[in-house]
């Protein structure tokens, strides 16, 4: 499974179960806008981080926190593993 | 510290008056008229008097006879768990002042150069000379894993305070403990009160075959730590014995291992013991259910109880008095209590264990109990042991995971459904928070020497 699928498959598992109901996953979605939580957002990275085998938020050296799930995508897409 | 004792007697002059007293250990047994007027450290007996004297016997056997010879001898009896590595020792030695080593190896390191007593076999004394009567501190460590040990000291008589008089038939006692640790001390110090039997385990003894050596014996009264109950269950061999009461100390017994060990032993009375080795024995709870009755707290028994900020404090004669060698560092507060850092939750009229202070995990600010979510995983009835702990989150500082030792080896299509299961059931009973964000199979979980399970913060 390409990382966008994986990425967004997670995201809907994560959103079944803590129960939120999340708006539709288009590039152009404001992260914080879609639905999730931030304990939503902390499992979501813990599970990528598992499948995945990266987690760019902690190897990053300055903080960044991506604004969309487009930026989300291709922080992963092109963190090194 | 050379001060006389007033009523209590030695252990000595206790265990001579108990005939009946049986200490049992593989291919050797220790009975309470035999030790009489001798000792097993020939002629250099005296030369212990008035000492500071770590017990670094490797037996246990050993070490219960030397405890037993030292106590109203020597002025501290050190008592340190088997596993303590030079390194533990060292720092033990030169806190506890210890100016002697009695052991039964010359091989053995302490970490520092002591002149060490070798314990040999028994052989006679002058009567008059086992009526020593120093008030002996008996010092032990503390049960955290980390950092240098932290010492505390004891007088016989709090370590004996929880002790009742032996009803008949006199028990036959077994401990999954090492008699050098708190809980395993406290089942010695029974036996040589109540002049019972107690079997012994060794280290190079399987489980299993303690557990035979048990049922041989007949062993009625049996004590471990929650973790030692889960593990002995998780094997054939808690078939084999029948006893008619079953201890539990050390760690929170909770619900699950409570009702599991009612379902394989429903003629004993299965009781779990507030105790640690600086509070001393709190109180001791029969009724089958997990947590304590409320009406403990705010009562002026023998053991006072209050709760501060959460945290369970304790007051009663059977404290430990001090630290030893640790600069400073209060036990007792201003009025006697010993803090116990165990975080208690009242509800109505009964009172719940959260877990260890210093065990708290932090979810985004929200604070985690490990033992809390333990509890609830171990409710399912696939569930035999489990241990939760944290995983770094870049969000939420920490998140909760978890380690599951089920019942049955899971297919993975099988391992699947009990994940979900006990995940509902995680989430049916607890704050979203404290749900684990991950599960993980794992065909068994170790616990630590100290009968407890390991955890970062112990």
């Amino acid at each position: 499974m390409s990382i966008r699928l994986t990425i967004l498959s997670q995201i809907e598992n994560v959103a079944a179960e803590q129960k939120k109901k999340i708006a539709p996953l288009r590039d152009d979605l404001i992260l914080a806008e879609s639905g999730l939580d931030s304990l939503c957002f902390a499992i979501l990275v813990a599970r990528l981080e598992d499948e995945l085998g990266a987690d760019p938020l902690t190897a990053s050296e300055e903080v960044y926190f991506p604004k969309t799930l487009g930026e989300l995508i291709g922080l992963y897409e092109h963190s090194p593993r | 510290m050379n001060t006389a004792r007033a009523e209590t007697p030695s252990l000595r002059v206790l265990v001579a008056s108990r005939p009946g007293l049986r200490v049992l250990a593989p291919g050797a047994a220790l009975r309470g008229r035999d030790i009489g007027a001798s000792t097993i450290f020939a002629s250099r007996r005296r030369e212990l008097a008035g000492k500071s004297v770590l017990i670094g016997a490797r037996s246990q056997f050993v070490a219960a006879r030397a405890l037993i010879e030292l106590d109203g001898l020597a002025a501290r009896l050190v008592i340190c768990p088997p596993d303590f590595s030079p390194g533990r020792l060292a720092s033990v030695i030169s806190q506890a002042e210890v100016d002697a080593i009695v052991s039964d190896a010359a091989d053995k390191d302490f970490g520092v150069e002591r002149e060490i007593y070798l314990c040999g076999d028994p052989v006679p004394i002058d009567e008059e000379d086992c009526f020593t009567r120093l008030a002996s501190q008996w010092v032990l460590p503390t049960s955290g894993t980390t950092g240098a040990p932290k010492l505390v000291a004891h007088r016989l008589e709090g370590l004996l305070g929880a002790i009742r008089p032996a009803c008949e038939p006199i028990p036959v006692w077994a401990t999954f403990y090492d008699i050098r640790r708190y809980g395993g001390l406290q089942i010695f110090l029974r036996a040589c009160v109540t002049g019972a039997q107690l079997l012994l385990s060794d280290a190079r003894e399987s489980l299993g075959d303690y557990m035979i050596r048990c049922a041989k014996a007949d062993v009625t009264h049996i004590s471990g730590t929650p973790s030692h109950w889960r593990q002995l269950l998780m094997s054939p061999d808690a078939e084999l014995i029948d006893p008619k009461y079953v201890r539990l100390s050390g760690e929170i017994a909770d619900r699950a291992i409570l009702d599991a060990l009612r379902a394989v032993y429903p003629r004993a009375v299965i009781s779990h013991a507030y105790a640690s080795t600086e509070a001393g024995v709190g109180f001791e709870v029969a009724d089958g259910r997990e947590g304590f009755p409320t009406a403990l707290l705010d009562a002026n028994g023998e053991v006072e109880l209050r709760l501060r900020d959460g945290s369970l404090h304790v007051r009663s004669k059977r404290t430990a008095t001090a630290y030893i060698g640790q600069g400073g560092l209060k036990l007792l507060d201003d009025e006697g209590f010993v803090d116990t850092d165990d975080v208690v939750e009242q509800k109505g009229d009964r009172c719940f264990f959260k877990g260890r202070r210093a065990g708290v995990i932090n979810v985004g600010g929200l604070k985690v109990h490990p033992e809390e979510v333990e509890q609830v995983i171990n409710e399912h009835s696939e569930v035999r042991m489990s241990r939760v702990s944290a995983r770094r989150s870049p969000i939420m500082g920490d998140l909760i995971i978890a380690e599951v030792a089920p019942r049955n080896v899971a297919t993975p299509r099988e391992a699947g459904a009990l994940e979900t299961e006990i995940l509902d059931l995680c989430r049916a009973r607890l704050p979203r928070h404290m749900v684990p964000v991950t599960i993980r199979f794992v065909p068994a979980i170790d616990i630590l020497a100290s009968g407890k399970l390991a955890r970062r913060h112990a």
